[in-house]
């Protein structure tokens, strides 16, 4: 190809380093976005960046830990071969965005400071202040300003990304989108358009995140045939400060750096927290689990909270339910080096100094693990195969997606500071396929026939229009909003019903009814703010629906999926051979369960406005499926017994192998 | 940037005693080269309120204060927890982030809540602002590490702990421009596009116009940023010469406004003085290599 051309949809960490790589590579980037790409969410992102470094490395780690960490705790619900992939990057990408000039917290000697985060047992986190998201991002940033300045990288802030073209193959060619401020619509010829438009949270209303991942550009993607994969697979972060226009996100380093979580034993204790005697305080996560204590993985650290509060009615407050996140016991001088970035946000927000009272906490919507349904190629040393333009590729060929976006890494649960490593990698991992796959083709896209574009250009000129032109006087799209975020924050969240599940998607389907029937305030052709929001508003109906139906036919609990009725109780019976009899029945219930759920859901869009689901295998051969126990009961024993059998199946397939050998 | 609205539960909004109103007075502006023109709002009191929620409701209601239907306010956010920079205005004359701005502090200073878009920039529509000169002052002075590339060639330099807390504060600088809002020295530049000038001939233009003017605090403060770091500082020359070069740290009076309204603390005067300090030390070592 003459000069390949490449869209790239968001600039956060994974929009960002895809268009470094690219432009190194030689590709002209189109870069498009919401915002400024310096303002993106991945800013809001404060814990840190996990890897194996040298010195987990000596106690032990290693990338293939990680690796099983990051599958153990997403409870196997991705395929294997590109997080061992990206585990092993792991180490390569801190050393680059060291380089890049990100300022890492440092040890007295000078080496990068690393502190622990959940789902691990190693202090595998690098961090920069409490502001690694925002760090990371400006690094790459600078980057990208450089090769804008050389002319290699073209940016488009405040535009909108509205629809992909597709030609008579189905291939995409590029994209239809719209000037923010001009409201003019563009086409853009793309020999490959990479999608890296981050979450969904405001299909939830209040998240922790920001207000531009409404997740418009992904369920348009899915509204032109995209497939989507574990769209039900929503993370719900434990520790969250409500606020009526945000939930804002105190972060899990907050617990890594020594933070305590607790309710007073008397319910709604009216003391002053800090004049509560230790005696009188419930450290509910280090009472039941010992091991891991309040640094668990997130969707048990959610739903403990969530218990203690709603279930066993130990809330701090009465009429709003929240628990202390207590860091007063840390020297304040340590809080500040190490936390001080989001010990501030909650003064900032709170008007209250945490350093000296306990915070008041509640799990808030905080990712999702569901995105993008992308393909990879499987590399012979069972990682992922680089420069295959298979990686991260869509159902749409040509079109692509990585970071928050795609479904890929981080299946039924997403371990801290994970995000922002699976973000950069699959940013520079997937440039060297993506600029493969545009090789073959006979011509580029920007030799297709102009009516191409023009009709698609000319459909969403139409709905624009259809939009602006709707008679006065119908529902407030924010109104609907709000009764979309309520709905679904309250059946899709936490814990899950199939009766509310199956009510909700009804009421979901009425909500984009009365979508259809609402008015625009204004219909102006300048900055329409109005417009814009009330469009993406319409594309998030897809993507709660797909949300809603994987949920309610997934008739188990994994990660963040939590269904009590299908949830299966840890051991009961105290006579040990009755104690044995029930680890073996609780094995076989697992492995029937894995058999029948341990699969990938795909959403299709349905040619009736509903999603068609159906499931995927997933490639488990390098860590082999086993009970994710983090508290359980009986956790010891259930563990002997999966073992036992596990051994004697790879010793009847090492007995197999060998009767082959000898036939 | 796209502002859903969401009052809190209904619960919490106190059932029976009296409802206040919070009184706004926002600036308004329909488009470049517009008259401006005051208008009222009134929203409903909430706990724990911030500019942003206000203007939510403003937006979700699009009524003024005396019931007319109006377009709804446009204004800039997105991370609602400061640190994105995005939603900078005058608030009761002050320059700030409007996500940080709590109601209840603001009504301290009086009954009403005044809302003005930042006057050192082209004004787009009500509170949102053209801030493409911010960010072309981080091109000017080269706002980033040089590197080979971004194949893996080990780690950074070894960064002691003192070296790392300098830095940390001034890589914090989020492009908010409240800096720039405040400083006496930068003045707005609103070239507009002529009849029949070509996009790329008035961007160009536009551009030239921009590096004409100061190029402000924060860009200061990112070019000694980088002239710290062991890699950066291998292009420092580069960055001193932009600092010298019209548009440069000379313009700087001095009037340590910028440092004040920092939202992000950042140590300006400090970056300030030691781009005096560097610009000087470079101006006399060119003299005498020439
Ligand atoms: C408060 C918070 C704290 C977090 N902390 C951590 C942490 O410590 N460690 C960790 O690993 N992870 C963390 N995460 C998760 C992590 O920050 C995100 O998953 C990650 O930053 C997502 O990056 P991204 O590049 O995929 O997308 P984003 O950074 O969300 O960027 C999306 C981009 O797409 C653009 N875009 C979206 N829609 C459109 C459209 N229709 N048209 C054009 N452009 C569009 C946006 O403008 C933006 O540029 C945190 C998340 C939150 C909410
Ligand atoms: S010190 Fe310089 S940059 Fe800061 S406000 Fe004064 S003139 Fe502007
Ligand atoms: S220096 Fe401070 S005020 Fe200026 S742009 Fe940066 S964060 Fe904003
Ligand atoms: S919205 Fe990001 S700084 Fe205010």
């Amino acid at each position: 190809m003459a000069q390949p051309r490449v869209l790239v949809v968001g600039g956060g960490l994974a929009g960002l380093s895809a268009t470094m790589r690219l432009a190194e590579l030689g590709v002209a980037v189109d870069l498009i976005s919401l915002v400024p790409v310096k303002r993106s969410h991945s800013v809001c992102a404060q814990g840190g960046i996990n890897s194996v470094n040298a010195l987990t490395r000596q106690q032990g780690d290693s990338e293939w830990k990680h690796f099983d960490d990051t599958v153990y705790g997403g409870d196997f619900l991705q395929h294997q071969p590109p997080v061992k992939e990206m585990a092993d990057w792991g180490p390569r990408i801190i050393d680059l965005m060291d380089r890049l000039g990100v300022p890492f917290n440092r040890t007295p000697e000078g080496f990068r400071d690393q502190r622990r985060f959940g789902g691990t047992l190693y202090k595998r986190t690098a961090f920069a202040g409490a502001t690694t998201g925002q760090q990371l991002l400006y690094a790459l940033d600078e980057q990208v300003r450089r090769h804008e300045v050389a002319g290699r990288v073209k940016k488009w802030e405040f535009w909108d990304f509205l629809a992909p073209v597709l030609d008579g193959h189905g291939r995409c060619r590029g994209a239809i989108c719209q000037d923010l401020v001009s409201m003019q619509f563009r086409s853009f010829a793309a020999d490959a358009v990479i999608l890296a438009s981050g979450g969904c949270g405001l299909v939830f209303g209040r998240s922790t995140m920001s207000m531009a991942c409404t997740g418009s550009a992904i369920s348009r993607a899915y509204q032109h045939g995209a497939a989507y994969g574990n769209g039900e697979f929503i993370q719900v972060h434990p520790t969250a400060i409500p606020g009526a226009d945000k939930l804002r996100l105190m972060s899990e380093s907050a617990r890594g750096e020594g933070g305590r979580v607790w309710v007073p034993r008397t319910p709604q204790d009216p003391r002053d927290p800090t004049t509560i005697p230790e005696s009188e305080r419930f450290y509910f996560l280090e009472d039941r689990y010992p091991k891991y204590k309040n640094l668990v993985p997130r969707d048990i650290a959610t739903r403990e909270i969530f218990d203690i509060c709603v279930n066993e009615g130990l809330s701090v407050e009465r009429d709003r339910p929240c628990v202390y996140l207590d860091l007063t016991h840390i020297p304040r001088q340590e809080l500040d080096r190490k936390l001080h970035g989001i010990l501030e946000i909650y003064e900032k927000f709170q008007g209250v100094d945490p350093r000296s009272v306990p915070m008041k906490i509640f799990p808030a919507v905080h990712y999702s693990m569901g995105g993008l349904w992308v393909d990879y190629q499987r590399s012979a040393g069972g990682g992922m195969e680089e420069g295959s333009p298979r990686n991260h590729q869509t159902t749409i060929p040509g079109l692509y997606a990585i970071g928050e976006c795609d479904y890929q890494y981080h299946g039924a649960n997403r371990l801290g500071a994970n995000s922002l490593l699976s973000c950069i990698f699959s940013g520079l991992f997937c440039a060297s396929g993506v600029i493969a796959g545009g090789e073959g083709a006979s011509r580029t896209a920007a030799e297709e026939p102009a009516r191409l574009f023009d009709s698609a250009l000319r459909r969403e000129q139409d709905r624009h229009e259809a939009l602006l032109g709707r008679r006065g006087g119908g529902d407030n799209p924010y109104a609907i909003h709000q009764d979309l975020g309520a709905l679904m924050t309250r059946v899709a969240t936490v814990v899950r019903r199939n009766d509310q599940l199956a009510a909700a998607y009804d009421e979901v389907c009425t909500l984009e009814e009365r979508w259809t029937r609402s008015a625009v305030s204004d219909t102006g052709n300048w900055t329409n703010q109005n417009v814009t929001f009330t469009k993406s508003l319409g594309d998030m109906f897809p993507l709660a629906k797909i949300i809603l139906k994987g949920a309610l036919l997934r008739d188990e609990c994994r990660g963040a999926h939590f269904k009590p009725a299908f949830s299966v109780p840890g051991l009961s019976a105290t006579d040990p051979v009755d104690r044995r009899r029930e680890a073996e029945a609780w094995c076989d219930r697992f492995a029937a369960n894995t058999e029948r759920w341990l699969k990938s859901t795909v959403a299709r869009p349905g040619a009736d406005g509903h999603p068609q689901i159906t499931y995927e295998d997933i490639d488990t051969s390098l860590i082999p499926p086993r009970p994710r126990l983090y508290g359980l009961v009986g956790a010891d024993l259930i563990e002997e017994v999966w073992r036992e059998r596990q051994a004697s199946v790879a010793e009847g397939a090492s007995r197999a192998t060998v009767a082959a050998a000898a036939t | 940037m796209i502002a859903p609205a969401h009052s809190s539960d209904p619960s919490s909004s106190g059932s029976g005693e009296e409802q206040r109103a919070i009184r706004v007075r926002i600036l308004r502006q329909d488009a470049p080269g517009q008259e401006s023109y005051w208008e009222r709002h009134v929203v409903p009191y909430e706990p724990n309120m911030n500019v942003i929620s206000v203007l939510q409701r403003i937006a979700a209601g699009a009524r003024a204060a005396d019931g007319r239907p109006v377009a709804p306010v446009a204004w800039d956010c997105n991370c609602l927890e400061e640190v994105c920079g995005s939603c900078t205005m005058l608030i009761n004359g002050a320059t700030r982030m409007a996500c940080s701005a709590l109601v209840d502090r603001l009504l301290e200073d009086g009954e009403e809540i005044e809302l003005r878009p930042m006057s050192k920039f082209p004004v787009v529509r009500d509170l949102v602002v053209d801030r493409r000169r911010l960010f072309r002052g981080l091109e000017k002075v080269k706002a980033w590490v040089p590197v080979d590339d971004s194949y893996d060639h080990g780690a950074g330099p070894r960064i002691s702990p003192e070296e790392q807390e300098d830095a940390y504060p001034l890589s914090t600088c989020m492009s908010c421009g409240c800096c720039l809002e405040a400083c006496p020295q930068y003045v707005k530049i609103e070239p507009v596009r002529r009849d029949g000038e070509a996009p790329e001939a008035f961007a160009e233009r536009r551009q030239g116009a921009f590096d004409r003017g100061f190029v402000g605090a924060h860009a200061i403060s990112q070019a000694m940023l980088f002239n710290s770091h062991p890699t950066g500082k291998m292009i420092a020359d580069e960055r001193l010469e932009t600092l010298t070069a019209p548009g440069g740290i000379q313009m700087c009076g001095n009037a340590q406004n910028c440092v004040a309204v920092c939202p992000k603390g950042i140590p300006l005067t400090r970056s300030i003085a030691r781009a005096g300090r560097s610009a000087t030390l470079w101006a006399i070592k060119r003299l005498f290599d020439r």
